[in-house]
This record gives structure tokens, C-alpha cells and sequence, in this order.
């Protein structure tokens, strides 16, 4: 392994970590920011290329006993080039389309990519919570980029705090990790004792399904569709949302060895899958519907690494990156030159403006899975998997793709809507909601395109005789081959789906337009019990505590007060009194001295007298 | 070199008091000179520490103080108190470049900082009871003074209160001290003699008791639930540096009490007690982040946020003490996160107090519900003040991760009960985002409109204490180098 290929990987991360933070902090030289940003955006693609072909591993001592680790392995190899690139070509296409802040959307989309490729590459679990993390906050900055905006705001906090919520397992799989004994390496994960790698097989499925938005978590990808375009372009398709299933797929010995992970990860997979699927379908705007689908075509990724099949799960993340990236950036054309997302007022769209038009059709077509195009040989290379470990499992994954036909089918058709001259006006109504430029720039063009020419072709990684290189290359053992009989089901089923939603209106039932209702039940079930509850903390900790405190203190004052008068009433009053007495004593004292002869012989007459009888008295 | 560094600033602070006829931008200035100095001299004895042998001290200084208790004037650091040492230097040197704008009384202000300054590290490199505790009351006295002379809103009651109560858990530290001064035999009130000797030994009833009071004492002034109330009003109506200093560096002078005195000197009784500190831990966590999420006043938000982020050390500490054949590391792993903690908060907290102080400095409050749209106005403060809050929450690449990533792992390994603590970060994540987007997003509106943005000396503050934290948090090595071996040895004297 050369020093070069070494160098490349740290470069790999630390070249758009400094550049993004710089960007990020200026506020000045907008001008030179996009050549700056494609600039380094550019030589990590290229860093990328050589770490995939040198597969260089780094490490420095961190903490906790563990490496700050960095390695490229096969699946790494795999997902840290499709990352760069994708960043490429949106932040391309972001020069032409965010005009102000400039700096810091690049700044941020940079930082956000650099966690991203740690992320991939992390050899150890501190590693890989450090950029899990960082990732997450980028995602909130880069929602919440439009800051005027609070509803944008708090979709980013809505954002950030539900996938900490499914992080805080990362740290609970550390802490189990360490508890187990076998160390923080990812690698060595499935080493430790039996007890704590339940733990930390839980632990690790939980932060990794909240950052896929899978179910329960998946709300938070609906919110964060308040970004810009070519946030949802990056992170919600090709890079933070898929890091949650590539994580599954490294851990996937971990999953294996615990007897019950596997299964319960491809059961969620799969009912995210379907779930998201029907909510993907009714939804009515464009971005939401992307969204939707992004969670659902996750949940087949999720249930890949649990049916076993790793290099299955990672190509259709691969291809899934480029389809889905495609049709965010193509959504984000149409908003700022139309000024709306809705579906209602994309009507036709297509046929305005052409290149984007078709190139966004072959990304619909394959999110749909019509063959030949990318996600229909790499759906199936999953369902392969999933047949192989259970009928049922499969059955649910082929209606779970039938519905991914359906919402494609239904991009499609708005696309490419004849829109009569007399119902033109409605159309147009919509798209009064943002003010739209009313065009697309070649910045915008160019990476459609390429991302069209990928979602097309990507699917020959699933197929013979790449497949079986790329399984060789990604993970030890050989997966189960889509049989022809399964691929053409499939294919025929797509079709037939697309042509169908063509034919008449899919259904938009309330739930799932509404996502299921699990904002709602966030909201009810965890956010206001807790917000009543510091509410009543925080009474509590004034009017008891700190009250309590107080009255002890003016309870204190009261008792010196007390103490006070009872010192000046009693103790004062005591030696007062005793002085009067003295006084008193005194004065009754110099009442015989009355200086007259006679009176003193009588006193000593009585003196004597009392004396004599004492005496006799005694005797 | 210690007595240098403690009473260089003593010095500059008598001078300043002795020339009446100096000017106050000059004497500004070498406030900030002296404390640049003392933090160089700071700088020299990290260069050349090397790690002392297990339960010794490096830069060691020994002088004959009372003889007749068997106390001496005893200095030195270890892996403990050099990270807070030179922490407590970086804090004060970011206070008296933030304070060359104070208007009323720089002269007293500046001496009373330097004071502080002396008194502080000498808290941290004392190696004998009696001078510890001179150090903690006289951090108290200085600390009065400060919130009554230079505060705002209902000063003198919060001064009082502060004073008061924290002086009443010294009280009952003292009680503690000479319990464990009576039972060392010989009678001594040096502290590795006391943590050689452990002189509480077999006995745990005594050992219960002088543990309990030692407890108390640090609680007060850490402060954990429940006894943290004097904390949030000292907070609101110190001045900014104030905050900052007491946030960053008294708060310390509680925790650091925890593995110089308790842990190392008391070892049964710690063991025997540690369930009660985790407990007191795991609810400073959650109640500290939950009441932090009710407040509407930042100041009083960030106070609370310092009462979790105690709770995370106390925490850790405790867990220290659930000894157990195969968890060496694993509590070690807590200890060192703890210290970390220390430092961090630090930091970070005093950075966030700082900026804090921008807001009242502007319009004179602290109230969220005043604000919104801030960041138009005031981008630079905005982006500050924004870093500051994710660092306290715990992201990673800042040294709130290192702290608690560790405090989180070894505890949870040793005692896996206390995961209900990760609770806390999701909070403190949710209210700092929540202060955010009140104060700086959405409409400019209310005293935002017209608001000022940082200006040099308060960037050239917090900003360094913000880039520290950063560099900790992507480079921890050069502090976990220093603290690692000092809880591997901690670990090992509450293990006996």
C-alpha cells in the first residue's frame, strides 16, 4: 500500500472538510466560491478513484482505546466514488441555481460530503459516529438553509433531533463494543460476547434505520423536503439517507452472527418498503413524492443487507443514488422555473423543456423498474435474496416494486400531460405559490443528463458477468442470482403497473397522503409529554426548590430575628434586672447609715440580741 | 514554576491596586498582558511535563506552612489538573480580552479578576487540604464581589445567595477534611499522603460519613440536583466574564474535588457509595437538559444546560467506582471522559457565556421571546453562537464529543442501566435548536432590528475558546495523552 494512495484517503476527507469550512465561513468572494467549490469537489472525485482502485487503509490513534480508522474495502470501493460524483454534479448544478449565500451552501454541501466519505470509509465505531454526526448536523444546516423562513428551521430541527433520537444507538453499540470486549473495530464487531453483540446489533439497527428514514422514523425525510433541490439531490437520495443502508451492509456479518437481526432488519425493509410505497403514491407534490419513494427504495437496500446480500443491496443504493439524485435535481429545475412542485402544476412539463424532460423520463421509468434501466436488474438481485430466505418476504417486496412502478407511472404521466388550451389557467394557478425564473440554465442541464445516462446504465452491475465480480469484490460470499423467470416478472409487472396508472387515477387515501400520521404521533407520543414535562420541571425546580432554599434562608433570618429579641428580651433583660436588684440591695443597704449615734446603738443592741438568741437557738 | 503561575497574577493584581494613578486603557491592557503571560508559563510547564510516577506529581513544590496540623505549602500537577490549569489560563485570558470594553471601574475589575485568576489555579496545583480549601473560599469571596460589584437585575440577592450557599457546602467540605485528617495516622493534611494511606480504610461507617460530607460539599459547588438553585440566578445577573469564569472554572473546582480527594482518599467508601453518585448523576442529566428546555432566558438555558453537563461527570465518576474484575477499561474510559468533560465545558460553556453577554450588552436582555431574525443583523455573532451551541451539544469534532462520547461508553459498559442518560444529549440537542432558531432565524423582528454585531474583542474571546474546543475535538491526542495515565491511576487507587 503507497504513501500516495494513503494520502489520497486522509486527502479524501480532509481536502473538502477545510475548503467547506472556509467557504462556509466567508461571506465575501462569491464570485470565486463555485470555481473554488467544483474545484475541490473535483479533485476528491479523483481521490476517490484512487482510493477505490488502491483500497488504502489509515489509522491514528483517537480514543477509548480505538483508531481514528479509515480503510476502503470492496463495498467502500464502491459507494465513496458514487458519493463524490453525485456531489459533483449537484453542487454543478447548484452553481446555476442557488444565487445568494453562495459560500456557504457550497461551504456546507462540502463539509456535508467530506463527512459523507468518512462515513463510508469509518473502520471503527468513534470514527463512524464522528461523521455520522457531523452529517446529520450538516443536513439541519443545509435544510434550514433558507433561514427566513421558520417552518424551513424547524423541518431542519425536526431533521436533526429524530436521527440523534435513532443515533443515541451508535452509542449504546459503543458502549456495548467496549463492554464486550472485542473491541471498537467494525470489523471486529461480530467477535464479541454473545450478550452485548445483541446490543450492539440493535444499536447499530437503530441509527442506521433512522438515518434511512425508515419506518418509524421516516417522517423526518418529509420535513426535510423544505431544503433546496440539490439538498435533497445529495442527502436525501445518493448520500446521508443512503449512508443509513450501507451501514446495515458493512455490519452485515454483525447481523448474521446475533440469529435474529438479519430477519428483523429485512422484515422492516421490507414493510418500509410497502409502507412508504403507498404513501409515495398519494402524494400530490413532486418533492414529497420523491421523498416517500427515497424511504421505500431504501427499504429495499435495508432488506438486502438483512437477506444477506450484500453486493445486491449496494449496487441498487449505487444506482438508486444516480435515479433518484436525477430526478431531485430535475424537480429542483422545474421549482425555480416554475415556482412550484406540485404535481397539478407540473403538468406537461416534459414537453417544455425537453432535455431535462427525457432525461428526468429515463429516471422515472427506472424508479419504476422497467427493464432494461438500472433499479429493475438491481431490485431483483435484492429479491433474489429475499426469495432465498423467504417466499413471503419476496411477495411483499414484488407489491413493494409494483408500487414504485405506480409512483413512477405517476411522475410520468404529469410529465408528459397534454395540457388543453382551455385548462391551461389552471396549471398556471400553481405556480403563483414561488416566483419561478422561468428557465433552466445549462448548469442545470449538464448533470441531468449524466445522471440520466447512469440511472439508465448502472443496472450491468447486477447482471452477469458483472455481478459476480462485484459480489467477489464486495463481500466473501456468493449471493443468489436473479433467475430470468424472476427478472422477467418483474419487468412485465412494471410495465403493466405504468401503463395502468396511465389509464386511470391511482388512489390517494388520507393516511398515506398524511405519511402515515407519524409526525402526528411523534408529536402527541414524545414532543409535547416532554415539553410538558420540563414545563413542570421547571416549576417544580422554582416554586419548590429554589423556594425551599429561600425559606430555609429567610427561616434562618427568622430564627436570628427570634434569637434577637429573645437575646436582648430575656438575656439582656436577665442581667438587667439583676443589675437592678443589685441596685436596690444597694440602696436598702445605705438606709441604716443614717449617721445618728443613737440609731447605731440600737442596731447593735438588735444585732447582739439576734446573736445571743441565735446562739441559744443552736445550742 | 507553579508559584509562579498562581501568584503572578496575585501580583500584578496588588500593583494595579497600588497605582491609583494609572490609566484605565493601559491597565486594560496589561490585564491582558499578564494573563497572556501567565498562560505562557502555562504553556512551558505542559511543554515539559513528563507523566509522574502513579499517585506523585510533577512540578513538585514543597514549603513548611503549619506544622503544627502537618500542613504544608504543597504544589504540583498531575493528569488531572494540568489540562484544568492551563483550561482555567485560556479562560482568563479570554475574559480580560472581552473585558478591554468595561466602562465601570476597570481598575477594581481587572484586579479582582486577576485575584480570581491566582486563586483559581492555585485550587488546581494544591496538593494539601488546607491550601485547597483556602483557594475554594477565597474563589468564593472573589467571585461576590464580582457579581455584586459589576452585575445587573437583582445582583446583591444573587451575589448573597451564591455566596452563601456555596460557602455552606465548603462548610461541610471542611467537616470532611478534618474528619480525614483525624483518621491518618500520623494526622496530615497532605493530599498523596491521604490518598497513600486511605485513612478510612476498614471502617465504613466513618469512612460513609466523612465521604457524605465531602459529597456535599463538592455537589453544592458542582452543582448537581438537587442542589444547584444558586447557580441560575448567579448566572443571569453576573456580568459576562463572570459567568464565563464561574461556568468555566469554579464549576470545576466541584468536579475536580471528585478524583483528587474523594476517589483517590476514600476508595472503599467511593466504592460503597457509587450508586448514590450515579443516581445523582443520571438525574442531573435529565433534569438539568429538561428544565434547561423550559427556559426562556438564554442565560439561564445555558445554566441549566451546565447543570447537565455536570451531571455527565458526576456520572462517570460513579461509575467509576462499580469495580469489576474485566472493566478496568472501561472505567477508565469513564474517568478520562469525565475530565475531558471538565475541560470542554469549560470551553464551551464559557465561550456560549460570553456571547451571551453580547446580547444584554446590546439591548439589556436575555429574554428568547425578544429576539428572532437575529442572524440578518448580526451574521458573525449568529455563526459564533451557533457553533458554540452545537459544540455543547455534543457534535462531533468538537471536544464535547470526546468528553461525552467517553463518559458514555464506559458507563454504560460498566453499569448499562445508566443509557437512559443518553436521554440528556437528545434534549440538550433539541433545546439548543430550538434557542437557535428563536433568537436567530426567521423574521427579523422585536430588539433584533438595529442589533450590532460582535465586535473584535468579543470575536478575539470566544472565538479562541470555540477553536480550541475544535481542535481538541479533531485532534484529542495531546490531552487524552496527559489525562489517560492519571485515570488509569485513579482507577487503580479506588480499586484497592
Amino acid at each position: 500500500m503507497s504513501d500516495f494512495a494513503q494520502a489520497s484517503l486522509w486527502l479524501l476527507v480532509i481536502l473538502p472538510a477545510a475548503v467547506g469550512g472556509l467557504l462556509a465561513l466567508t461571506r465575501r468572494a462569491d464570485r470565486i466560491v463555485v470555481a473554488v467549490s467544483l474545484g475541490a469537489a473535483a479533485l476528491t472525485l479523483a481521490l476517490s478513484a484512487v482510493v477505490a482502485f488502491q483500497r488504502p487503509s489509515v489509522a491514528v490513534p483517537f480514543m477509548a482505546g480505538a483508531d481514528f480508522a479509515l480503510t476502503v474495502d470492496g463495498l467502500a470501493a464502491l459507494l465513496v466514488p458514487t458519493v463524490a460524483a453525485v456531489t459533483l454534479l449537484v453542487l454543478v448544478f447548484a452553481a446555476g441555481e442557488i444565487q445568494r449565500a453562495r459560500a456557504r451552501f457550497h461551504g456546507l454541501m462540502l463539509l456535508f460530503a467530506s463527512s459523507a466519505a468518512l462515513t463510508a470509509t469509518a473502520a471503527t465505531l468513534p470514527t463512524l459516529l464522528f461523521a455520522w454526526e457531523i452529517m446529520g448536523a450538516a443536513s439541519y444546516a443545509l435544510i434550514g438553509f433558507w433561514w427566513r423562513d421558520d417552518d424551513r428551521m424547524s423541518a431542519g430541527l425536526t431533521a436533526f433531533v429524530t436521527t440523534r433520537t435513532a443515533d443515541l444507538g451508535l452509542y449504546l453499540a459503543a458502549a456495548a463494543a467496549l463492554a464486550g470486549g472485542a473491541g471498537l473495530a467494525l470489523a471486529d464487531l461480530p467477535g464479541g460476547s454473545m450478550g452485548w453483540r445483541h446490543v450492539i446489533a440493535a444499536g447499530i439497527l437503530v441509527a442506521a434505520l433512522g438515518k434511512a428514514a425508515q419506518l418509524p422514523f421516516s417522517f423526518w425525510l418529509s420535513r426535510a423536503m423544505a431544503g433546496p433541490s440539490p439538498v435533497s439531490a445529495l442527502l436525501h437520495s445518493a448520500a446521508m439517507v443512503a449512508m443509513g443502508g450501507y451501514l446495515l451492509l458493512r455490519v452485515e456479518p454483525l447481523l448474521v452472527s446475533t440469529g435474529w437481526a438479519g430477519t428483523v432488519t429485512s422484515w422492516l425493509g421490507a414493510t418500509t418498503a410497502l409502507l412508504l410505497g403507498a404513501v409515495a403514491v398519494a402524494q400530490r407534490d413532486l418533492k414529497q413524492l420523491l421523498a416517500a419513494s427515497t424511504a421505500a427504495q431504501l427499504g429495499f437496500v435495508v432488506m438486502a443487507a438483512g437477506a444477506g446480500t450484500v453486493a445486491g443491496g449496494a449496487v441498487h443504493l449505487v444506482a438508486h443514488a444516480a435515479t433518484k439524485a436525477l430526478l431531485f435535481l430535475a424537480a429542483g429545475a422545474w421549482l425555480t422555473a416554475l415556482g412550484t412542485q406540485r404535481l397539478a402544476g407540473l403538468s406537461g412539463v416534459a414537453r417544455r423543456w425537453p432535455l431535462v424532460g427525457w432525461s428526468a423520463t429515463v429516471g422515472a421509468l427506472a424508479l419504476a423498474g422497467v427493464a432494461p434501466l438500472s433499479l429493475w436488474a438491481t431490485k431483483d438481485a435484492v429479491l433474489a435474496a429475499a426469495l432465498a430466505q423467504s417466499p413471503w418476504l419476496y411477495a411483499v417486496g414484488l407489491v413493494a416494486s409494483a408500487l414504485s412502478a405506480a409512483y413512477a407511472g405517476k411522475i410520468l404521466i404529469v410529465m408528459w400531460r397534454r395540457v388543453p388550451a382551455d385548462r391551461r389557467a389552471d396549471v398556471e394557478a400553481h405556480h403563483e405559490a414561488e416566483q419561478g425564473i422561468g428557465g433552466v440554465n445549462l448548469f442545470q442541464q449538464l448533470p441531468v443528463v449524466v445522471l440520466a445516462v447512469a440511472a439508465a446504465v448502472l443496472g450491468v452491475l447486477a447482471l452477469p458477468p458483472v455481478d459476480g465480480l462485484l459480489a467477489r469484490a464486495v463481500a466473501t460470499g456468493e449471493a443468489p442470482r436473479a433467475a430470468p423467470l424472476e427478472l422477467g416478472v418483474s419487468a412485465a409487472i412494471a410495465l403493466v403497473i405504468v401503463l395502468a396508472v396511465a389509464r386511470r387515477r391511482v388512489p390517494e387515501p388520507r393516511w398515506a397522503l398524511r405519511w402515515l400520521g407519524l409526525e402526528s404521533a411523534a408529536g402527541l407520543l414524545v414532543v409535547r409529554p416532554t415539553l410538558w414535562l420540563a414545563d413542570a420541571l421547571a416549576r417544580f425546580d422554582d416554586r419548590v426548590l429554589d423556594r425551599g432554599v429561600e425559606r430555609v434562608a429567610a427561616a434562618t433570618l427568622r430564627v436570628a430575628d427570634r434569637s434577637a429579641r429573645a437575646d436582648d428580651r430575656w438575656l439582656d433583660g436577665a442581667v438587667e434586672r439583676f443589675a437592678g436588684w443589685t441596685r436596690r440591695l444597694g440602696q436598702l443597704a445605705r438606709r441604716p447609715q443614717t449617721g445618728q449615734l443613737h440609731q447605731y446603738y440600737l442596731q447593735a443592741v438588735v444585732v447582739v440580741v439576734v446573736g445571743v438568741l441565735l446562739l441559744v437557738a443552736l445550742r | 514554576m507553579l508559584s509562579l503561575i498562581v501568584f503572578v497574577p496575585l501580583a500584578a493584581a496588588l500593583a494595579l491596586v497600588g497605582l491609583p494613578r494609572l490609566r484605565d486603557a493601559p491597565t486594560r491592557w496589561a490585564w491582558v498582558a499578564v494573563a497572556a503571560v501567565d498562560l505562557a508559563l502555562v504553556i512551558v510547564v505542559w511543554v515539559r511535563y513528563e507523566k509522574p510516577a502513579p499517585g506523585g506529581l510533577a512540578f513538585e513544590e514543597r514549603a513548611a506552612w503549619i506544622p503544627g496540623v502537618n500542613s504544608s505549602y504543597h504544589l504540583g500537577v498531575d493528569g488531572f489538573s494540568l489540562p484544568l490549569v492551563a483550561m482555567t489560563a485560556v479562560i482568563f485570558l479570554a475574559c480580560a480580552v472581552y473585558a478591554l470594553r468595561e466602562r465601570h471601574r476597570p481598575r477594581a475589575h481587572a484586579a479582582l479578576f486577576l485575584f480570581l485568576q491566582s486563586v483559581s489555579l492555585g485550587l488546581f496545583v494544591a496538593a494539601d487540604l488546607i491550601l485547597f480549601f483556602v483557594f475554594f473560599d477565597l474563589s468564593l469571596v472573589g467571585m461576590y464581589f464580582l457579581i455584586a460589584g459589576w452585575g445587573h437585575g437583582n445582583r446583591g440577592h444573587s451575589a448573597m445567595k451564591f455566596f452563601l450557599y456555596t460557602f455552606l457546602g465548603s462548610l461541610a467540605l471542611l467537616v470532611g477534611f478534618i474528619g480525614l485528617y483525624v483518621a491518618a495516622e500520623p494526622h496530615t493534611f497532605d493530599m498523596p499522603a491521604l490518598a497513600a494511606a486511605t485513612p478510612l480504610a476498614g471502617r465504613p461507617l466513618a469512612g460513609g460519613l466523612v465521604l457524605a460530607a465531602i459529597l456535599v460539599g463538592l455537589a453544592v459547588k458542582t452543582p448537581t440536583v438537587p442542589f444547584h438553585t444558586w447557580l441560575p440566578p448567579a448566572h443571569t445577573d453576573a456580568p459576562a466574564v463572570g459567568s464565563a469564569v464561574l461556568a468555566g472554572v469554579l464549576l470545576k473546582m466541584g468536579t475536580y474535588g471528585f478524583v483528587r480527594i474523594a476517589m483517590p482518599m476514600l476508595p472503599q467508601a467511593w466504592r460503597a457509595w457509587a450508586w448514590v453518585v450515579i443516581v445523582v448523576g443520571v438525574v442531573s442529566v435529565i433534569y438539568g437538559a429538561l428544565v434547561a428546555l423550559a427556559q426562556t432566558n438564554v442565560k439561564r438555558m445555558i445554566a441549566y444546560t451546565s447543570v447537565n453537563h455536570m451531571g455527565y461527570i458526576a456520572l462517570a465518576v460513579g461509575a467509576a467506582g462499580l469495580v469489576a474484575a474485566d472493566t478496568t477499561q472501561a472505567r477508565t474510559v469513564a474517568v478520562t471522559g469525565a475530565v475531558t468533560q471538565m475541560v470542554s465545558h469549560g470551553l464551551i460553556t464559557g465561550a456560549l457565556f460570553l456571547l451571551a453577554g453580547v446580547l444584554r450588552d446590546r439591548v439589556g436582555t436575555y429574554d428568547v421571546g425578544a429576539y428572532g431574525g437575529l442572524a440578518a443583523p448580526a451574521p458573525a455573532f449568529a455563526t459564533l453562537f451557533a457553533v458554540g451551541a452545537f459544540a455543547s451539544l455534543g457534535l462531533p469534532a468538537f471536544a464535547g464529543f470526546i468528553a461525552e462520547f467517553q463518559i458514555f461508553t464506559g458507563s454504560v459498559a460498566v453499569a448499562p442501566v445508566t443509557a437512559v442518560a443518553l436521554v440528556g444529549i437528545l434534549v440538550t440537542a433539541a433545546l439548543f435548536l430550538r434557542a437557535l432558531q428563536r433568537v436567530f432565524t426567521g423574521e427579523t423582528r422585536g430588539h433584533s432590528i438595529g442589533f450590532t454585531d460582535l465586535r473584535p474583542s468579543e470575536i478575539w474571546s470566544a472565538g479562541p475558546l470555540l477553536l480550541l474546543s475544535l481542535a481538541i475535538g479533531i485532534l484529542p491526542r495531546p490531552l487524552l495523552d496527559v489525562i489517560e495515565p492519571a485515570s488509569a491511576a485513579v482507577v487503580d487507587l479506588v480499586g484497592r
